[in-house]
């Protein structure tokens, strides 16, 4: 009895959590924006790359709705999709929140990582899940964009990453903060061999993720209005008491601050990530002359 | 003993704050000011000195040790302009080839407007990526709080070694609680379930060593004796083997299945 019930109450969690609209799960007909209010056809949306017509806002896009706009069709292929989380702390209820959101994001973890090709040029990729946990970093996503940079180091290749992110994952404690480390070493090692690798902050980067491989980009890129920093603005709010000002921590402030290269809308990022691999070549293609 | 009170143990106003360790363990310090980029952060006191014969350089988050100095030190939250500063310091201590020691205490990076305008992100990142490929041994030692990334910005180090009453956590489980739990009051139960003691990160693999606190031998001595022989020991080694072994403690950390 036990056992029947304890997955129907999770789905019924989950249907509450279900109703926020999402564009990347296009269930309804109509999506609202949430910025400027309009109501626009899902499928216009869809079409329009998830991006609001009328006022630009970037919704959410979904890893695998990401590959899709980016890469060459069919080129696409995942890597090291087996690794699986554990508890490894035993942290209470950890192991239903996964369960929740694999339910939620159709994926098994908060980044999907892989190679494919982007004007016919090949690219190591990984693409964090703002779906999974607030694309929180435990074991599992350290290891795999760690595993990722290696991939790219041993086979020459560019690395172009996706962040959205809440931070470190609380639920695996101090393995999580280490994770900042080792996916920081790994980015170094695949930058020594003098090889690219692109940031695209999407809404929001913040915590752990921005202190580390986030920031570490040889060339940052960001979506227009992206929130980006490393403490929450409700955090800030609370700590200094101050009010925050117009725009802050938005990806526009960054670029003025000089944290960020370029903000570019997603409906012309394929091209000029295509752009920027077509400008690396030569200088990787010399190297072994 | 229960989690929470190591927290308020490494807490503690009574606790030693890092200027008493550099005091007791270095000779020759001098303190060295400035990132060289916006200004001097107070929370980092950096420099160099003499451990034993040994030149080093010293780099510490102050939480201060009477209101007034706490404020001045903003309570052991660094700015980027500390974490750039220990940056520059241990760039500088690549080029003399001397030794990083590390001194940890902070309940966190700070955050606030100027903090995130400077990048304290950007900071942390920076320090993380450089001390991974530092060719000088660095060793970091957690003598309070060990606050998430506001710690791990001066923690990639050979060796990471902890205070038996020290915590090191991704974090407070205060802030664990409240998001969490909904609940700030519950975070005696957080501080359990993080994992954050000494013993726990030990356990982990995630620290070398523990220096006890409650062995009726006094922690700086104790710290001396570690320091003595550990540090001859990293000074071997090429630079090269350092920040690879470096790389490789952090490497293996992380538990996973591979289906």
């Amino acid at each position: 009895m036990f056992q029947f019930k304890r997955p129907r109450n999770e789905l019924e969690v989950f249907l509450r959590q279900g109703t926020k609209k999402s564009p990347t799960v296009p269930d309804e007909m109509f999506t609202r924006c949430p910025n400027c209010g309009t109501t626009v056809l899902s499928d216009e949306l869809s079409e329009n790359q998830s991006v609001c017509e009328k006022c630009g806002y970037h919704f959410p896009l979904a890893p695998r709705a990401r590959v899709q706009l980016l890469c060459d069709e069919g080129s696409f292929h995942e890597l090291f999709a087996n690794l699986a989380t554990t508890n490894p702390i035993d942290f209470p209820d950890y192991r239903k929140k996964l369960r929740l959101a694999r339910l939620k994001s159709a994926e098994k973890e908060a980044v999907l990582c892989g190679v494919g090709e982007i004007d016919r040029q090949t690219a190591a990729l990984f693409v964090m899940d703002g779906n999974f946990m607030m694309g929180s970093m435990g074991s599992v996503v350290g290891e795999k964009i760690t595993r990722l940079f290696e991939y790219a180091a041993e086979h020459r290749l560019p690395v172009i990453g996706f962040t959205v992110s809440g931070g470190a994952r609380m639920q695996e404690g101090i393995l999580s903060l280490m994770q900042m480390a080792k996916t920081s070493g790994a980015v170094r090692q695949h930058s020594d061999q003098g090889l690219l690798y692109i940031t695209v902050l999407t809404n929001p980067t913040t915590g752990g993720v921005t202190a580390s491989f986030a920031m570490q980009g040889d060339i940052i890129l960001s979506e227009p209005g992206a929130l980006i920093g490393f403490a929450g603005p409700r955090v800030i709010e609370q700590t200094t008491k101050e009010k925050l000002p117009q725009g802050f921590q938005k990806a526009e402030f960054l670029l003025k601050k000089g944290f960020v290269d370029a903000i570019v809308p997603r409906t012309r990022l394929k091209k000029v990530l295509s752009r920027l691999l077509s400008l690396h070549t030569e200088v990787n293609g010399n190297e072994g002359d | 003993m229960k989690a929470i009170e190591n927290v308020y143990a490494a807490r503690s106003k009574k606790r030693p704050t890092s200027s008493t360790y550099i005091r007791r363990l270095f000779s020759d310090f001098m303190e060295l000011h400035g990132d060289r980029r916006f200004g001097d952060d107070t929370a980092v006191i950096g420099g160099i000195g003499r451990f034993q014969d040994i030149p080093v350089t010293v780099l510490a988050i102050e939480k201060g040790t009477d209101t007034k100095e706490r404020i001045a030190r903003n309570f052991g939250m660094a700015h980027p302009e500390g974490y750039r500063k220990a940056l520059r310091l241990m760039k500088q201590a690549e080029k003399f080839h001397r030794p990083v020691i590390c001194l940890v205490d902070t309940s966190g990076a700070y955050c606030g407007i100027g903090a995130e305008e400077r990048g304290q992100g950007q900071a942390i990142a920076e320090n993380i990526s450089e001390m991974m490929g530092l060719k000088v041994p660095i060793i970091s030692i957690i003598i309070g709080e060990g606050g998430s990334g506001g710690a791990l910005g001066l923690a990639v180090a050979n060796q990471v070694w902890m205070l038996e009453r020290s915590v090191y956590s991704v974090i407070s489980p205060e802030g664990c609680a409240s998001i969490l739990y909904k609940d700030a009051a519950l975070a005696d139960k957080a501080a359990d379930d993080l994992h954050l003691t000494a013993q726990d990160l030990l356990e982990l693999g995630v620290i070398e060593k523990i220096i006890p606190e409650e062995s009726g031998q006094s922690v700086f001595r104790l710290l001396r004796k570690e320091l003595a022989v550990t540090l001859p020991l990293l000074c071997q080694k090429s630079g090269v083997e350092l920040a690879e072994e470096r790389f490789q403690k952090f490497r293996n950390i992380g538990v996973y299945e591979e289906r």
